[in-house]
C-alpha cells in the first residue's frame, strides 16, 4: 500500500516535470530573461548611481530579491496553470478514479512546482553571475527559505486553481496581490530606507520575511529577524496545505 | 461466485436539485456481461460517476467485489476499470505517456507499465501511434485509447459508459469482438448504452433504467421475450363464467375482467375462439400500457438520431 502510493507520487511528479519542460519556452526562457533585463537596467545601469545598500553594492542587494521573485511566480504559476487545465481538460479525473491518496495528488502537484520554482532560482542565479560575484553566508537559511518559500507558493497555485472556473481566475492573484507584495516586498530597496509608519505597515506584507531570511542565506543581512521569517513560512505553509487538503478532500471543483 | 458489483439504495440529487437517481439497487455476477440501458439522462453516467468516485452520492452504498467504496476505498477504486463517456485525456500527452502514467497512479511499477502498454495499444491497434499527442487521433482511437488506459492496471471489472458512441460499425465490432475477448478471459464487463442491438450482441444481463430508476433487471433472454408479449385487457359482461384460455397466460382482474398476455407471433385468434367456445361474450378490448414497451419506442428513436448525428459526424 505505502508501495503503491510512493509509485503514483513518482509518476505525478515526473509528468509535471515534464509537462513544464514539454512548454521550455513558456516556462523557463522568460524569466532568464525579465530577470537579465532586471540586471541590466536597475543592477548596472541605474544600481551604480545608488550607490551602497545595507552595506553592499545595489546589484548584489538585488540578486537575492530577483531570484526570489521568479521563484514565487513559478511556483505559483506552474500548479495553478497544471492543475487548472487538469479540471478543464478532465484529466484529473484519471487521478480521481485512481487509489491514491489525497495527500499524493496535493504533493505530486506541489512537487512539480517546487521543482520548476528550484530550477527557475538556478537559471537566474546562473545568469546574475555574469554581473556580480555571489558569496553565500549561510547555506542552510539559504536553501530553508528557498524551498518553503516554493512550497508556500506552490500550494498557494493549487488552492487557487481548485475554486478558478475560468483562465482568468488563475491570473488574478498573481496580477492583483502577488506582483505589488513582492514589489513592495522588499526586492528593491532596504525597509529603512522608508519612513517608520510605512516600514510598519511593510512588515505586514509576509513576502518581506521571505525575501529577508533569504537575502540573508547570501549577504547576512536583514530587514526582519530571520527567526521571525521562518515562523511565517512554516505558519502560511501550513495553512495553505491545510486549506488544499480540505478542498481536495470534499472535491470542491473536481467532483459533483 | 462473488458478485462484482452490488448497489442498494443509490440516490443522487445534484445541487441545483436535479434528481438524477431515485434509489437504485443493482446485482453484477462476477464474469458476467452486463448492459445498463436507458434513453437520454436516465442516470447511467450518474450510476457510473458514483462508482468510479467522480460523482459523491446522496445515499446508498456500492460494494465492489466486496469491497465497500465506504470502507474500502481504495481496495474498491482498484477492481475497477473506466471507460468515461466523454474523452477527459490530457490531449498534448503522447498515447505511451497517458496509459503509463495511469498505471502509475494505481502503482504499478514502470517497467511493467511498458511491457503491459506494448500489449493493449498493440491490441487495440493504437502502437503505431503511441509517440503522438492524443489530440492527433481520430475519434474512434481516442476511445480506444480510453480502453488500453482502463486495463494497464489489470482491473477484475471493466465499466464503459458508451463505448461505441460516434464510432463506425466495422470499428464498433471490432470493438465488440474486442470485449468479448477479455470477457472470455475473466474480466466483469459492464457498458451503457442506447443501442438494444448492442445490448443484444454482447450482455447476458441488462438492467433497463429511465428517469432514475431500476425499471427492469434481467437476463437477455427474458427481457426479449417480454418484449414479444403484449397484454390485452378484456372487459366481458358482469357476472360472466370464469373462462379457461389453453396456451395463454392470463389474469382474471374481477368477474368481468380478463388480462390475456398475447406472444406477437401467436396473434389474438385463438383467445377469441376459446372465449367463444366458452359462450364468453368480450364488450371491448384495449392495450395495456406497457412502460417498458413505451421505453424501448424512445430508445429506437433516441438510437435512431444518434445514428444519424453519427453519420453527420462521419461525412463532416
Ligand atoms: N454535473 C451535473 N449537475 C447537474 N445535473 C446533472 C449533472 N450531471 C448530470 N445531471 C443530470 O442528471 C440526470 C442524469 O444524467 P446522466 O448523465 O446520468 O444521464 P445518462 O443516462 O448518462 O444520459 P446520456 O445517455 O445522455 O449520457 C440528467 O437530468 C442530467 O441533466
Ligand atoms: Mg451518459
Amino acid at each position: 500500500m505505502a508501495n503503491l502510493q510512493f509509485i503514483a507520487l513518482k509518476t505525478l511528479w515526473r509528468k509535471e516535470c515534464t509537462r513544464f519542460l514539454r512548454i521550455w519556452v513558456q516556462t523557463l526562457v522568460p524569466p532568464a530573461i525579465t530577470m537579465s533585463l532586471y540586471f541590466v537596467i536597475f543592477g548596472s545601469l541605474i544600481g551604480s548611481r545608488i550607490g551602497e545598500m545595507g552595506g553592499f553594492s545595489y546589484m548584489e542587494f538585488i540578486v537575492p530579491g530577483l531570484i526570489m521573485m521568479s521563484v514565487i511566480t513559478n511556483a505559483y504559476a506552474n500548479v495553478s496553470s497544471s492543475f487548472f487545465s487538469a479540471k478543464f481538460q478532465r484529466n484529473v479525473e484519471e487521478l480521481l478514479v485512481a487509489p491514491l491518496s489525497n495527500w499524493i495528488i496535493i504533493l505530486g502537484f506541489v512537487g512539480g512546482g517546487v521543482a520548476r520554482a528550484l530550477l527557475v532560482g538556478l537559471i537566474v542565479t546562473l545568469v546574475s553571475l555574469f554581473f556580480v560575484d555571489i558569496q553565500i553566508h549561510h547555506p542552510l537559511m539559504l536553501v530553508t527559505t528557498l524551498v518553503l518559500t516554493s512550497t508556500l507558493f506552490a500550494a498557494a497555485g493549487l488552492v487557487n486553481a481548485v475554486y478558478a472556473k475560468t483562465f482568468d481566475d488563475i491570473s488574478v492573484i498573481p496580477t492583483f496581490v502577488l506582483t505589488p507584495l513582492t514589489y513592495l516586498g522588499g526586492v528593491f530597496y532596504s525597509l529603512t530606507l522608508l519612513p517608520e509608519f510605512w516600514q510598519w505597515v511593510s512588515k505586514a506584507n509576509p513576502i518581506v520575511y521571505m525575501v529577508n531570511g533569504f537575502r540573508y542565506g547570501f549577504l547576512g543581512v536583514s530587514d526582519v529577524g530571520i527567526g521571525t521569517s521562518i515562523a511565517v513560512l512554516l505558519a502560511f505553509n501550513l495553512a495553505l496545505f491545510a486549506t488544499a487538503w480540505h478542498l481536495i478532500n470534499k472535491g470542491v471543483g473536481i467532483r459533483s | 461466485m462473488q458478485n462484482a458489483l452490488e448497489i442498494q439504495g443509490l440516490r443522487k440529487t445534484y445541487r441545483g436539485g436535479v434528481e438524477a437517481l431515485k434509489g437504485i439497487d443493482l446485482t453484477v455476477k462476477e464474469g458476467d456481461f452486463f448492459a445498463l440501458l436507458g434513453p437520454n439522462g436516465a442516470g447511467k453516467s450518474t450510476t457510473i460517476g458514483i462508482i468510479a468516485s467522480l460523482v459523491n452520492k446522496s445515499a446508498g452504498s456500492v460494494v465492489i467485489f466486496a469491497d465497500d467504496m465506504d470502507k474500502n476505498l481504495v481496495k474498491a477504486k482498484s477492481h475497477i476499470g473506466l471507460v468515461p463517456q466523454e474523452f477527459n485525456f490530457n490531449q498534448f500527452e503522447t498515447l505511451l505517456q497517458i496509459v503509463c502514467n495511469q498505471a502509475g497512479y494505481y502503482g504499478v511499477p514502470r517497467s511493467v507499465a511498458i511491457e503491459r502498454a506494448e500489449k493493449y495499444l498493440k491490441q487495440l491497434d493504437l502502437w503505431e501511434k503511441r509517440n503522438m499527442p492524443a489530440r492527433t487521433l481520430s475519434g474512434g482511437m481516442k476511445r480506444r485509447l480510453m480502453i488500453a488506459r482502463a486495463l494497464m492496471h489489470e482491473p477484475k471489472v471493466l465499466i464503459l459508459d458508451e463505448p461505441t458512441a460516434g464510432v463506425d460499425i466495422e470499428i464498433r465490432r471490432s470493438m465488440w469482438t474486442f470485449l468479448q475477448e477479455i470477457n472470455r478471459q475473466g474480466i466483469t464487463i459492464i457498458l451503457t448504452t442506447h443501442y438494444l442491438e448492442e445490448a443484444e450482441m454482447l450482455c447476458r444481463n441488462i438492467a433497463i433504467i429511465d428517469k432514475g430508476r431500476i425499471i427492469e433487471n434481467t437476463s437477455m433472454k427474458g427481457l426479449l421475450s417480454k418484449l414479444n408479449v403484449e397484454t390485452f385487457i378484456l372487459d366481458l359482461p358482469p357476472n360472466s363464467v370464469k373462462p379457461r384460455l389453453e396456451g395463454f397466460d392470463y389474469r382474471q382482474l374481477d368477474d368481468h375482467t380478463l388480462e390475456v398476455d398475447v406472444p406477437k407471433a401467436t396473434g389474438l385468434n385463438g383467445v377469441f375462439s376459446q372465449l367463444s367456445e366458452q359462450g364468453v361474450q368480450v364488450l371491448s378490448m384495449r392495450n395495456k400500457a406497457n412502460r417498458l414497451e413505451e421505453l424501448f419506442v424512445r430508445l429506437v428513436e433516441d438510437g435512431r438520431n444518434q445514428s444519424i448525428k453519427d453519420k453527420e459526424v462521419q461525412h463532416g
